[in-house]
């Protein structure tokens, strides 16, 4: 079949014409060298390092409001020596931990459940879906008055602000069970409850985990503003304190340590998902 | 790869009927009602190899998630030896056309999951699914993970876990719909080696003519909308078969006359 007419030779030619361009920084879908992705991700930190370092230190910007990375360090250290930094960083910590393991255990079972049962979906889906727009920091003054000034009212704060969202995010995840496993599981002799418990809960697993990254970080959200509003340690407590007395750099340093906080519990919740979910690793 | 006769007499029954009698499916969508299976009567008996084909349409999905229990009929009855069809059953083993592994699990704990849910012994089921996984030559890849298999070992395990569970008759729903061609026949053949030895009974799904004419003893022909079978079909090339079969006059014979019946062409009446 060697047969070329005029008209596809035409055709043909001006198809390469026409043909998608080769990129290497535009891929889509597709991954990019090694050295250019570390090379990108290096940027992405150095580039906002050097433009602080150089709008404080040339003194185009007043170091009153925009401290030096040098500043900025030495605020560390004193903040370290002094025990304000381990001790505010502890006290946020348990706060969070506690708000968000008990919004996790709430939220899993109750998650699971609605998106396995239509039943319970219909039962709960209204109200979750209405209380969940209630913005979490509109509670403070009830809890405050409710639960008074202590721990209470900040763990509390985090459960009803992460525990909506952590449920319905679970709920989804349970719709991407493929229906024939469940069937499988039936055919296979199983009950509702083995299927729900050994098939759908191990399925979602890898699902939960990503789940609790994202509300990790609303936790952390949502400790500072409880103790900007009312506390007397945590990290959020002492960036109120720093305002009142114009040090912008404690300032600094308690949002950075809180970035690499929340980055290092990112990067130990998914090096967890990574050991216990070996299947659903690519 | 060798089974013993002590596996066969003692794991699958000597006797098993299955009866599909006066079976109608309706469903019921948002077009009106739709009628999937119309007047369906179909058996299979022990040790048989039983295949339905028909074109999309013909509800033989339906047919088969009726038989498993997984769907309730609108009226008519299925039996197992006597027994009403009420729901999923151990009695009905299944394989899907797509991938049903846990994926979690490895291939081991796959085939032990069925004797698991039934509350058999670690040690049991243990012993239990390392011999069907020898039985479907996947012995070492018990610790792999389904992600590390080919689709054709994928459904060769979703098989043993079928078989670990004792079935009296294994229902099919096209189970190498999603293999390539080379795969499907090495599969076809594999099944069929496992059929003669196990003396299992086997009601599959198919649309792939030729796939049902080399595996099958009997085949029913199924119409569209509504679902029925226009004729019942012996494929007499005996039990012993090998992929040569398919060059003969005889195979050709039988698959071009229940292709003509999938067209509607018919025209003249089947030799018995």
């Amino acid at each position: 079949m060697t047969v070329v007419s005029p008209s596809s030779t035409g055709s043909a030619s001006s198809q390469s014409t026409q043909s998608l361009k080769p990129t290497v920084f535009w891929r889509i879908a597709a991954d990019i060298p090694q050295s250019l992705k570390w090379a990108l991700m290096a940027l992405s930190v150095l580039v906002p390092l050097l433009l602080w370092w150089g709008l404080s230190s040339t003194g185009w910007v007043d170091a009153k409001f925009l401290p030096t990375p040098g500043m900025v360090v030495n605020a560390l250290v004193v903040l370290w020596q002094d025990g304000y930094l381990l001790g505010d960083t502890l006290s946020s910590f348990l706060r969070v931990s506690g708000g968000f393991m008990l919004a996790a255990l709430v939220a899993i079972p109750l998650g699971i459940g609605m998106g396995a049962f239509a039943s319970v979906r219909s039962l709960l889906e209204p109200l979750v879906g209405i209380v969940r727009y209630m913005p979490a920091p509109a509670f403070i003054p009830l809890l405050i008055i409710y639960l008074g000034l202590g721990e209470e009212p900040k763990v509390a704060l985090i459960f009803i602000g992460t525990v909506f969202f952590n449920t319905l995010m679970i709920m989804d995840a349970v719709k991407f069970v493929p229906k024939e496993l469940i069937e499988t599981t039936y055919t296979l002799g199983g009950d509702r409850r083995q299927v729900l418990l050994q098939v759908i809960t191990p399925y979602v697993i890898p699902s939960i985990f990503d789940t609790l990254r994202v509300n990790m970080a609303a936790s952390w959200n949502l400790v500072i503003v409880a103790e900007l509003v009312a506390a007397d340690s945590g990290l959020g407590k002492r960036i109120a304190i720093s305002q009142k007395f114009f040090q912008t750099d404690d300032i600094f340093a308690c949002l950075i340590v809180l970035g690499l906080i929340g980055f290092m519990l990112d990067l130990s919740l998914q090096a967890a998902m990574r050991m216990t979910c070996k299947w659903a690793v690519k | 790869m060798l089974i013993t006769s002590a596996v066969r007499s003692t794991h699958y029954p000597a006797n098993m009927h299955l009866e599909v009698a006066q079976l109608h499916k309706q469903f019921d969508t948002p077009q009106g009602p739709l009628i999937a299976l119309q007047d369906i009567n179909l058996h299979v008996e022990t040790g048989e190899f039983v295949c339905a084909v028909g074109a999309s349409g013909s509800g033989k999905s339906t047919l088969l998630r009726l038989v498993a229990g997984l769907e309730m009929p609108t009226t008519g009855e299925i039996t197992v030896d006597g027994q009403p069809v009420i729901g999923p059953g151990i009695d009905r083993g299944m394989v899907f056309q797509s991938y049903t592994l846990y994926p979690w699990m490895t291939v081991q704990e796959n085939v032990e999951f069925g004797l698991k849910l039934q509350g058999i012994a670690a040690r049991q089921r243990r012993e239990e699914a390392s011999r069907y996984l020898d039985v479907v030559g996947l012995a070492q890849f018990a610790r792999s993970l389904p992600k590390e298999l080919s689709g054709g070992m994928k459904q060769r395990v979703a098989i043993a876990r079928a078989l670990a569970n004792h079935p009296k008759i294994l229902l099919m729903d096209e189970p190498f719909g999603a293999l390539d061609v080379q795969t499907k026949e090495t599969m076809q053949e594999f099944l069929l080696e496992l059929w003669a030895r196990l003396g299992i009974s086997i009601l599959m799904i198919t649309h792939d003519v030729s796939e049902a004419v080399f595996l099958s003893e009997r085949i029913y022909v199924m119409s569209a909308r509504p679902g029925t079978i226009q004729r019942e079909v012996n494929i007499d090339l005996g039990r012993d078969r090998a992929y040569a079969i398919r060059r003969t006059p005889e195979f050709y014979h039988h698959c071009e006359t229940i292709m003509d019946l999938l067209r509607g062409t018919a025209t003249a009446p089947l030799p018995a």
